[in-house]
């Protein structure tokens, strides 16, 4: 018995000291947990103006599937684990008492897709006082200004970075008389707000100006509605079309009275991303997002990506997963993101809007990046897109 | 006596001129070629067809075969140095586009950028033999002189991930200025020179410790600074002066590599992007991207004498004495 007890005790000790090892193992792998929520709301499915583009329920969260996925491949030589957690509120839900009851205190940074007014609501809740939100659906120049909240970050271009991207392109065409055409939506206006300021600021003279207030139906009316509609008195040089939802954009190439190009939101349109854009590793972005969500990624989808990666290279940068210390990082001179536009992407101090490269893009095209060469800033370049600094009317303290 | 010192001095530029003869290749990304220029004529002597949107290049230690990574064909193509055949393929994995030779030539080190991923290939068996994983978009990879490290850098990551040769797995993880592009090491192995295209520096690791020893932040006047996006680096034998290529800029810094002050801007053509020296390292030699040619600096006098039209998007370079 003795000689087999003995190598039995010893085994046992080894047993032990393994143990231990392990659990010393596992002690120096604890990770430091960055929680983020990803709110958004269900959306009714617009009618169909064709059949040639299917409506994409889930913009913007499979952006921050890949995003949360390389936030980690970074955690896990960093000992860090980033954990999204997606809350979507059905079509009926309310939005304020599930973000209340859902969101509640677990969750220090939020990703908020949700559109102006529900943006605004969900911001001034006493309990997301203490939180990061990152709006990745609005493109209101009010939310960036007069509406502007301390606790919110905008990701997407607002409509007016987006007018003056096309200005500055349009200047450089030398093609500087404009006629306007807007829709009959609310967001139409603001456009068309918009595109007016930026023809103000860069020397452009909108020569016409009317609302569209025919009919929606392309196969009955566009080819002579849209010839009579643009015979205008003054000569102009593009159309600039104002019309968000595209219920009529797309019928005016080709069907003007004159030969002209249409810019705005159809034609050439300014965007934070495009399926055209390959260029500074784009193409690898492309690559990654379609293998992972099998369609090409949207701009909500770039936004969303965008906000998570912000907060996983603030947290690498501060090894922090406190809001306040991310923030301080985001909001500062060190911050610098990757955004595969060329440029390192940042947030603007008064404002809070990430300031980035507008592409120009045709259907099939990537026509120009802005800012355009030429229009120069004493800080960044950047910064001659949108409302700088001295413009913004935006009051928050930090 | 005078005249005999005179010729004495022509038959040296003479000999000195057959002695440094040269052929620069460099991969024409949109071309799907191959230029080969002689770079003491300043000329472009041909082009030659070599596959699918080539990019990353480099010549094998004995000056005999070149490899080439065709990103489109997904492989790293082997040619024969002297007559630009093809002898073979690699298996580079998807979309190769930056990969790094040791110093003995018989390993080659690839980044698969799309499978965040270091791909080992064993040249002779023409086999990938290991498979590292590594940050979100591995694009720079370098193996040190003395064979100890390879040293990859991810550009989503924003990290250099320290891998040893000898057991192909990484030891360390350096983080770093965002979007890290290019790295080199010293002759000696004891620096790591880091390019940051993002925050526009160059930053210096040290290779026992594997920390940042210093960051240089590059500033042109008259250029903003997200235009300085510095790319290619490369460091002289001797660690007297280092340069980097820096983007859009449009400029070659070059820094004093014992100080680390930068010395001087050259201007090259548009975003230039790789770099090689010369085999003596008395001229460098840069590609330019969107101006579509390569600038030949004289590095004894640190001067842009002259630059030569290869064709549409030049890419990589490499050097056979």
């Amino acid at each position: 018995m003795r000689p087999i007890t003995l190598p039995l005790q010893i085994t046992v000790k080894i047993l032990f000291v393994i143990h231990l090892l392990s659990v010393n193992f596992v002690h120096a792998e604890a990770k430091q947990i960055i929680n983020i929520a990803y709110f958004t709301q269900e959306q009714k499915i617009p009618p169909p103006l064709s059949n040639l583009d299917a409506f994409i329920p889930n913009k913007g969260v499979l952006g921050s599937e890949l995003a949360i996925d390389d936030n980690n491949t970074t955690g896990q030589f960093t000992g860090q684990k980033f954990v999204l957690k997606k809350f979507v509120v059905p079509l009926d839900g309310n939005v304020v008492d599930i973000f209340n009851k859902e969101v509640g205190n677990q969750f220090s940074t939020v990703v908020v897709n949700l559109p102006a007014e529900l943006t605004n609501k969900i911001a001034d809740l006493p309990i997301a006082k203490q939180k990061l939100l990152f709006d990745v659906a609005t493109v209101d120049d009010a939310l960036r200004n007069e509406q502007c909240r301390n606790n919110v970050l905008h990701i997407l271009p607002n409509r007016a970075m987006r007018a003056d991207a096309l200005a500055q392109y349009m200047m450089k065409k030398r093609w500087n008389k404009w006629f306007l055409v807007i829709g009959a939506t609310e967001e139409d206006r603001l456009f068309a707000d918009a595109i007016k300021r930026a023809a103000k600021r860069f020397g452009i003279k909108i020569v016409e100006e009317k609302t569209w207030e025919h009919t929606y139906d392309a196969r009955r009316t566009a080819q002579s509605d849209v010839a009579v509609f643009t015979q205008v008195d003054d000569d102009y040089d593009v159309l600039v079309v104002a019309d968000e939802q595209g219920q009529f954009g797309e019928y005016l190439e080709y069907r003007t009275w004159n030969a002209r190009p249409v810019i705005g939101t159809q034609g050439l349109v300014a965007t934070s991303w495009h399926r055209t854009h390959e260029q500074w590793g784009a193409v690898q972005i492309q690559n990654r997002f379609k293998e992972q969500a099998g369609r090409w990624m949207e701009e909500q989808d770039y936004a969303a990506y965008l906000a998570i990666r912000a907060i996983g290279e603030a947290a690498t940068r501060t090894k922090s997963n406190d809001v306040n210390q991310l923030k301080d990082y985001m909001l500062s001179d060190a911050f610098a993101l990757q955004g595969y536009k060329g440029n390192p992407l940042s947030f603007r101090s008064w404002d809070g809007q990430l300031r980035q490269p507008v592409l120009l893009a045709a259907p099939r095209s990537l026509v120009a990046v802005a800012p355009i060469e030429g229009f120069l800033h004493p800080q960044t370049e950047l910064d001659t897109l949108g409302y700088d600094q001295p413009e913004s009317t935006c009051k928050w303290s930090k | 006596m005078m005249k005999k010192n005179v010729l004495g001095l022509f038959l040296m530029v003479v000999t000195a001129g057959t002695a440094q003869a040269e052929t620069v290749f460099v991969t024409l990304e949109k071309d799907n070629a191959l230029a080969v220029v002689d770079p003491i004529d300043g000329k472009l002597i041909k082009t030659v067809e070599i596959g699918q949107r080539p990019r990353g290049i480099a010549i094998s230690p004995d000056n005999k075969f070149l490899y080439v990574a065709t990103s489109d064909d997904n492989t790293i193509k082997i040619i024969d140095a002297e007559t630009l055949k093809e002898t073979g393929k690699l298996p580079s994995g998807e979309d190769p586009e930056t990969f790094a030779l040791n110093p003995a030539g018989d390993k080659l080190y690839v980044s698969n950028e799309d499978d965040s991923q270091v791909t080992v290939i064993d040249i002779k068996l023409k086999k990938a033999v290991k498979q590292i994983k590594v940050g979100v978009e591995p694009e720079g990879i370098t193996v040190s002189p003395d064979n100890h490290w390879v040293a990859s850098a991810s550009e989503t990551t924003n990290m250099v991930h320290w891998i040893d040769t000898k057991t192909n797995a990484i030891v360390e993880n350096t983080l770093v200025d965002p979007r890290p592009r290019a790295l080199n090491f010293t002759a000696d192995s004891q620096q790591l020179w880091v390019t940051s295209e993002m925050a526009g520096t160059l930053m210096i690791l040290d290779t026992k410790t594997k920390q940042i020893i210093k960051n240089i932040k590059f500033e042109v006047q008259g250029v903003t600074s997200d235009k300085i996006q510095p790319v290619g680096v490369i460091i002289d034998k001797d660690r007297k002066r280092g340069y980097v290529a820096l983007g859009p800029a449009n400029r070659v810094a070059v820094v004093n590599a014992q100080t680390f002050e930068v010395e001087k801007y050259l201007l090259v053509g548009q975003r230039v992007w790789n770099l090689a020296f010369s085999p003596d390292q008395k001229r460098l030699y840069t590609t330019n991207g969107t101006s579509n040619d390569i600038s030949l600096i004289d590095l004894e006098t640190q001067t842009v004498t002259k630059s030569v039209g290869v064709g549409t998007y030049p890419w990589g370079v490499a050097v056979k004495p």
